[in-house]
């Protein structure tokens, strides 16, 4: 039905992107300078490239490019310092686990469930995949209607910064402004 | 040249460590969910540092940009890929191991 509603110029302006996006994508990883240095194979080379990146933004070009959003530039400035905090969790998490393979601190797994204030399925995503990548808690399941997590545990510590502490929801949620 | 070479020595070695210790989880740890921790977390760090000692070496190429990309697509893949091992898991009932248990 939606796609009846929807006029021609609406459905233009996310192929173009798709394909501009992914004929770009194309010319880098098929190392471009070759063409400097052939230029009269240019136009039968890269018409593959474009051949492939339209078949391709046909397919995609829906999910590709995302909704009209007017905070779309404001998330993005506030997701960055958020991908550093999460590497730098990573790296916690990863001598976490270490510590506990070792024999050095204990095991003691339990499933926990929690509610959060997250909606929008980008923010649900990123936030599960955060959870599945911070030290000893791995998401098993999402209820997107009531953004309710199940998520197993290694051990108590890591399950009450979720449940007690709440940092990275409050983080996701700060980027994706779903406080 | 050979600051490069040491640099990159170090991110590989550490890389391959958080390997070695994410297969001595899975052997030790008690039952699936725990081994899936092992795995699931020193892969990414292990992969994303073998990828980035690579890249040290490589100096700025087109190799070090299509190794950006892997690595970037390695962080959206792994947690993905844990994730649908343990939903499988948890859906078919298979249970979860409790301190005081015997190995599973």
């Amino acid at each position: 039905m939606e796609m009846t509603v929807m006029n021609r110029q609406s459905k233009m302006f996310p192929l173009v992107l798709t394909f501009c996006v992914m004929f770009a994508f194309w010319m880098l990883l098929s190392a471009w300078t070759v063409y400097l240095l052939e230029p009269y194979n240019l136009f039968r080379v890269a018409s593959r490239g474009v051949l492939a990146a339209l078949i391709v933004s046909f397919l995609t070009y829906e999910i590709f490019v995302p909704s009209r959003d007017e905070n779309m530039l404001l998330k993005i400035r506030r997701i960055i310092p958020y991908i550093g905090w999460e590497l730098w969790q990573i790296y916690l998490a990863t001598i976490d686990v270490t510590k506990r393979v070792l024999g050095i601190l204990p095991i003691d797994p339990r499933i926990i469930e929690f509610d959060t204030t997250l909606r929008s399925d980008f923010a649900l995503v990123t936030f599960a995949n955060s959870i599945t990548l911070t030290p000893g808690t791995i998401t098993i399941d999402v209820d997107p209607a009531k953004g309710r997590y199940i998520v197993h545990a290694l051990a108590k510590e890591p399950a009450d910064s979720l449940t007690v502490d709440q940092t990275m929801q409050k983080k996701v949620g700060y980027v994706f402004m779903e406080e | 040249m050979l600051a490069i070479d040491v640099i990159s020595t170090v991110f590989l070695a550490a890389g391959a460590f958080f390997m070695i210790i994410g297969t001595a989880g899975l052997l030790r740890f008690p039952d699936f969910y725990t081994r899936l921790h092992a795995t699931g977390k020193c892969d990414t760090l292990g992969q994303i540092l073998i990828i980035v000692g690579c890249m040290t070496y490589e100096g700025l190429s087109f190799i070090t940009i299509k190794l950006f990309f892997v690595s970037a697509f390695y962080l959206l893949v792994g947690p993905t890929g844990t994730h649908a091992l343990i939903k499988a898991a948890y859906a078919t009932g298979l249970p979860v191991w409790k301190t005081g248990d015997k190995r599973m």
